[in-house]
């Protein structure tokens, strides 16, 4: 019995000594007139260091997450000047009297009006589509392969997909330019085995975009599957099998409806920012190639246009927001449910 | 699953796999070329590798990135990590639909966006752009998923030894530092590898939010790209890929040591008498 006892009066007395640092500090610091500012401010309005804390990060998001969109919306109301900032005020004083709000809707309406936009919001979501679908067929074997894959074997597969994700983005979109160009390494494979003749155009064709998107987002859509594939009852595709049931049909009718939720996961990863996507359209895509993040980057860093580029912003929000709405959902029953 | 692998699911692999790693290759073995021309092969040489030691403004965009690589995953480990304990634990407090959906939007919005929202705002209340204003930015998306990490490692945290812990009198605070801490260890370490190398790696935030003197390298890199492909550019990006390649390996012999050791603990521990 001595020993939980004599444990017991360490942990005592390690107790007070920390407490004694704190209160220490506290006193030493309280002879700054900072700190005693806000400790009294703290005491006066009644909130706990604990609160302190919290409030820490929602401030931080708050600031610098929500209140810009405000902002964007806001800049997307005025109209573009040669000044700096290159935008109007939405508020005046009117003869010093009273506050006069002027909304325009010129950068809305021509976003309406010109087709260049309309054709720029409707070809990114196509080829974020076309996208999101292949990614999904060259995913799901390799997913599927990796959760049959032996178990001591899985971690490695799983570390190899994921390591990719942590190179340089940028610099895995600029391996392909070598690759796709006219004298690039494909066209010179592909001409040596005497496959082609004349070399391909793939490199600034649409072609090269979903290659480029397709390479990029694979391990986001490879992830929610493999981890949906793993964590299937085999037990299922055993009963299948042990009443009649041929493989491929119990592929049909057993593991892909069980796996909706892991190509839902998957889809959705890829398809949003896939969307917006700039790097890959400016640098793989050719000059016909539309899309609405590059619109937006020509409109603010070409043409120097806020108003305009944020009115962009604010449609290409919208449009994505049933999307966002619908996979957070997703992610938070996730996280309640695991 | 567990039926050993059929020759489809071989295949699978092999060209998934080749897929995903044969461009990066592709870029490491031909910034060992001599040949200028990317495509020919003219025989081994580490010359762009020198040249890159010359390039005084590579190395000043080099350093800026790794200054703000640093700082931004520190604070945003800090921040992502109060953010995912109150997401795990605080239960419903005021407002945490509107904090839960500020932690998992940045993860899916369009970069365009972020960066032109964040401009804005410095814009409008007159911040002069540069380090400071790109270190911000980065901190704000790199702690959401920090938090997410941070908040499915606590999910599947057992709470019960936290709940042992304060039956045997030890305060909140302490238990927080001796039990839960190094628990979430290795989150919080993954937390900060994977915002230091996305903040490595941004060049549309970056592009958006920075002012002059804060060019960062892949700013750099793109604007040379956009003239073609350059050996110099191949060997830059090869030293990158290498840096992250042995920061993630170690970091993940470590967690995997460290996993070993916590199993051979748990087994002394149930043999002690």
């Amino acid at each position: 019995m001595a020993e939980p006892q004599s444990n017991r009066v360490a942990y005592v007395s390690g107790r007070t000594a920390t407490q004694g640092r704190v209160s220490g500090l506290h006193a030493r610091f309280m002879l700054f007139a900072p700190y005693r500012w806000f400790h009294g401010l703290l005491t006066r309005t009644g909130l706990s260091s604990r609160t302190l804390v919290i409030l820490v990060p929602y401030l931080w998001l708050l600031l610098f997450f929500l209140a810009p969109f405000l902002i964007v919306l806001k800049i997307s109301f005025a109209e573009v000047l040669i000044a700096r900032p290159p935008y109007s005020s939405l508020f005046e004083m009117v003869d010093g009297t009273y506050l006069q709000l002027r909304l325009s809707l010129e950068n809305y309406l021509l976003l309406l009006e010109d087709d260049l936009y309309w054709k720029a919001y409707l070809s990114s979501i196509r080829i974020a589509g076309i996208s999101t679908v292949i990614t999904l067929l060259v995913g799901y074997p390799i997913a599927y392969a990796m959760a049959r894959a032996p178990r001591q074997w899985r971690l490695t597969l799983l570390m190899a997909v994921i390591l990719p994700f942590w190179t340089s983005f940028l610099i895995r979109v600029y391996a392909w330019i070598g690759i796709l160009k006219k004298e690039g390494l494909l066209n010179l494979f592909l001409m040596k085995i005497g496959l082609i003749e004349q070399p391909l155009t793939v490199l600034n064709t649409d072609i090269a975009v979903f290659i480029g998107i397709v390479y990029s987002y694979l391990p986001f859509m490879v992830l929610p599957l493999y981890a949906n594939l793993e964590k299937m009852d085999q037990s299922l595709l055993e009963a299948a099998s042990d009443l009649g049931c041929k493989p491929l049909k119990a592929f049909w009718k057993i593991t892909l409806p069980l796996s909706i939720p892991g190509i839902i996961a998957g889809c959705f990863l890829v398809f949003i920012p896939a969307v917006g996507e700039f790097v890959i359209p400016d640098l793989l895509g050719g000059s016909d190639t539309l899309m609405i993040g590059k619109t937006l980057w020509a409109e603010f860093f070409n043409n120097r246009d806020w108003p305009l580029s944020s009115a962009v912003a604010v449609l290409l929000l919208l449009l994505l927001i049933v999307p966002i709405m619908i996979f957070q959902r997703v992610q938070q029953n996730q996280g309640g449910a695991g | 699953m567990n039926r050993g692998l059929t020759w489809f699911n071989r295949v699978s692999l092999v060209l998934g796999f080749g897929f995903l790693y044969l461009p990066i290759l592709l870029l490491i073995i031909f910034s060992f070329n001599e040949s200028k021309l990317v495509t020919v092969w003219g025989g081994f040489s580490t010359k762009w590798y020198g040249a890159l030691l010359e390039n005084q403004g590579l190395l000043d965009a080099a350093w800026v990135t790794f200054r703000v690589a640093f700082v931004s995953s520190t604070v945003a480990t800090v921040l992502g990590l109060v953010a995912g304990l109150m997401l795990s634990r605080f239960g419903a407090f005021r407002g945490r639909v509107l904090f839960s959906g500020m932690i998992y939007a940045p993860l899916v919005m369009p970069e365009v966006i972020t960066g032109l929202s964040l401009l804005l705002m410095f814009v409008a209340i007159s911040f002069d752009r540069g380090f400071v204003t790109v270190t911000i930015a980065h901190i704000t998306f790199s702690m959401c998923y920090v938090a997410v990490v941070v908040q499915s490692r606590l999910i599947s945290f057992d709470r019960s030894i936290e709940e042992a812990a304060m039956d045997l009198g030890c305060p909140p605070g302490r238990t927080f530092l001796l039990i839960t801490l190094p628990v979430i260890m290795p989150a919080i370490v993954s937390g900060w590898l994977l915002s230091f190398t996305l903040s490595l790696d941004d060049l549309v935030i970056a592009s958006f939010t920075t002012g002059p003197g804060a060019t960062t390298l892949p700013m750099k890199i793109y604007s040379q790209v956009r003239l073609g492909v350059t050996p110099e550019i191949n060997a830059v990006s090869t030293i990158l890929v290498g840096v992250v390649a042995m920061g993630v390996l170690v970091a993940s012999v470590l967690a995997k040591r460290d996993e070993a050791r916590r199993a051979q603990d748990e087994r002394l521990a149930a043999a002690a008498p």
